[in-house]
Formats: C-alpha cells, structure tokens, sequence
C-alpha cells in the first residue's frame, strides 16, 4: 500500500516537471565559438554586458568589445525557409526564442539591425527574390511549406 | 550562479591579462611591468580634434555627391518632406548687392562648446573626447531640445519606425540624429568621412578631413596658409567644420 502512494507521488510530481520541459523555449544553435564563461553565465548577465560595452563603444570610440550586438546577430542567426537569416520579426529569430517565453520586450532593434552585417538585404525583401535561380528554389521551398 | 557585474575594472584586469603585459624581471620577486599599447587604428584617438574645411568655391551649385554618399553610408533618406531626417544638406547663398553666388554644404558643425549639449535634459547629446558630437541613442527620450537650440539646424527627429539600419549606424523612432563625422570610420581608422571620400570622388575635391590639433595635418595647414570662416562665428562656438570662399 505504502509502495503504491509512494509511486502515485513520484507520478505526481514528475508530471508537471514534464509539462515544463516541454513548455521550455527551442533556443536556436548558434554558428560561431561557445563563450568561454559558458552559456548560463550569458544567460543571467547579456543585458549587464550589453549594456555596459554599449558605453565603451559610443562613448569611447571601443568597438572591439566582448558583449557587442552585431556580433550576437552574427553567430546567432537563424536560417529561414528561404535561406536568409530571419529578423526580429520572426518568432524564429534568436532573441526572441527566450524572450517571447520570458515575456520581455526587447527595444534594442529598433534602431540595431537584428542580422548579420552580411546579410544581403535585398534577400530580406520579399519580391525582390525572383529571377535569381537559387533563391527561387528557397522561395519555392518556402511556399511549399507555408501551404502545408 | 552568483551574478556578477561587468565593471570597467573588471574588464580592463582580464584585458591586461589576455593582451600580455611586457614583464621584466629585475630581481627575485620584483616584476617590471608594461602595458602593451593598445591597437592603434582602432578607438577614439586622444587628444585629437577631428574636423572638416570645405571650400565653397569648389563646391558647384548642381552636386549633392556629400548628400548622397552620407545617405547611403547611414541609410537616412530624405523625400523632401519637413520630417525627413536630414544629416548634410547643400545650402546655395547669394549676395544680393554683389549677385555673387556660391553653394556650401551644412552638417552638424562640432561645436567645441555644443549648445544642443547644453541643453539636452538626459546627457544623451554629448561631445567625445576628440571633438565629435553625439547623440547617444540609448538615453535619448526624444525631447527635441537640442534640435531648438541647433543654430545651425543641423538635427533631425525619427519620426517614423526604421527597418534596416546599417550596422555602423543604428537609428530609430523616437530619437534625435545628426551628423555623426563618420564615427565608426574614425574609429576604424579610415582617416576620412562618406562625404569627404564621395567630394573626391567627383574630382571637385572641396572638402578636406582631418585632425585640427595635428599641426602637420592637411587641414591644420590649410587653416594656417589660407583665409577660412565658421558660420554665424558670432556665436564663438569654435566650430569643428570651417568654410573658405563663401
């Protein structure tokens, strides 16, 4: 009897740590090397290193900063259905895995570019693909699976 | 995890470290030490004073090369409209006794002492230390005052919402920009600004860059062996930006 309460017990707490595992955000691979101070470190501290090498840079001129958002979009990105980086618009986006979860609002890209420098931007307008074969495929791909 | 700040100490201290200080051992237990310079094209140069000298008699009335060029590196666009955002204009004057005419372009002059500083309620509008004046975006609340006291109506306001910006210039709604002298040029270590590079393209070469405290710079001689004026002078702003043969 004993033993029978104690596995309904475990069958209750473990679901609904399930349940969150599940719920927990898809957070996108990124590109480039993984940070030397790990990812929690990253986590908990961005918005305090963003914020703090923003000043090196505008104010002192320091653009070869640690915590630099361009290069976050950089080795950060993620590949659309037709191929180019998606921006803040997408709920694919990096930025916006965790903090559509978390609920935060972020502002930095409304005047930051939210992809790599790169990037060709004609790739970011819709209709301005046509006629290049490649990225007609991508289209093609893309609309196949937007249809679905 | 504990949460750690990022200091400035902080970061300085894993600096030194990554970069590598020059060591000397003198004796047991005592190190000499040097820091290693920092790279020198990149960053804000000190004790530099970075401005323009533009010659109005070169400048001819049907180019806007410097207006476009500094379009297209920033990603600004002007359609006429009295809300446009407008970092550089061209300015064609006319003396009325004399009928003499003669065509300038107008940026953000980089005032030594920037009224648009003065007033600015947050310090988001500032001056750096080598003379370029800024808006930092990051505190700016869109107040508009420095665009007030602008004497030389060189700022603009974002009305609208942007979508891609240029990495080397973010800019958005709700801010006030201007003339920034190409900063991330500056800081590159490219020696010159879009305007600048653009005028020579077109051969009129009526604009010359460089640094006014560097006595053996282009422009420092230029002030030295030729007659210049800085516009509306009276106000004693020691402006950044000179003008000759206007």
């Amino acid at each position: 009897m004993i033993r029978l309460l104690i596995i309904g017990l475990f069958a209750l707490l473990a679901a609904p740590v399930m349940a969150q595992d599940s719920l927990f955000p898809d957070i996108p691979k990124a590109t480039g090397e993984a940070h030397p101070e790990g990812n929690e470190y990253w986590r908990i501290n961005h918005p305090d290193m963003l914020r703090h090498d923003r000043n090196l840079t505008v104010h002192e001129g320091d653009r070869q900063i640690q915590a630099s958002i361009s290069e976050c979009v950089t080795c950060h990105a993620v590949k659309g259905p037709d191929a180019a980086p998606v921006t803040i618009e997408s709920d694919q986006h990096f930025c916006r895995a965790c903090h559509d979860y978390a609920a935060v609002k972020i502002d930095c890209f409304q005047c930051h570019s939210s992809v790599s420098e790169d990037t060709d931007q004609a790739l970011l307008l819709p209709g301005q693909m046509l006629g290049r074969e490649t990225e007609l495929d991508a289209l093609r791909a893309y609309l196949e699976g937007a249809s679905q | 995890m504990k949460k750690t700040s990022e200091n400035g100490a902080e970061r300085s201290r894993r600096d030194f470290l990554k970069a590598g200080a020059a060591a000397v051992t003198l004796a047991p237990g005592v190190t000499l030490m040097a820091l290693a310079a920092p790279a020198s094209a990149d960053g804000l140069k000190p004790g530099a004073r970075w401005g323009l000298l533009i010659d109005s008699s070169k400048c001819p009335e049907d180019c806007s090369a410097c207006v476009s060029a500094c379009s297209n590196e920033h990603g600004w666009e002007n359609n006429g409209l009295d809300t446009d955002p407008q970092w550089i204009r061209k300015v064609n004057l006319k003396n009325k006794q004399t009928g003499r005419a003669s065509s300038l372009p107008v940026m953000c002059q980089h005032c030594e002492k920037p009224p648009c500083v003065d007033v600015c309620p947050t310090g988001a509008s500032f001056k750096r230390e080598d003379g370029i004046v800024l808006v930092d975006r990051h505190i700016c609340i869109g107040c508009r005052y420095c665009m007030m006291a602008c004497p030389y109506k060189a700022r603009s306001f974002v009305h609208e919402p942007v979508t891609g910006q240029k990495h080397t210039t973010p800019r958005g709604n709700g801010t006030v920009e201007a003339c920034n002298l190409c900063v991330h040029k500056i800081d590159r270590g490219d020696g010159t600004t879009a305007c600048v590079e653009a005028c020579s393209a077109t051969g009129n070469n009526a604009m010359i860059f460089g640094d006014l405290n560097d006595p053996e710079s282009e422009i420092a001689q230029a002030l030295l062996n030729y007659p210049s004026t800085e516009l509306r002078g009276d106000l004693q702003l020691n402006l950044g930006v000179r003008y000759s043969n206007i």
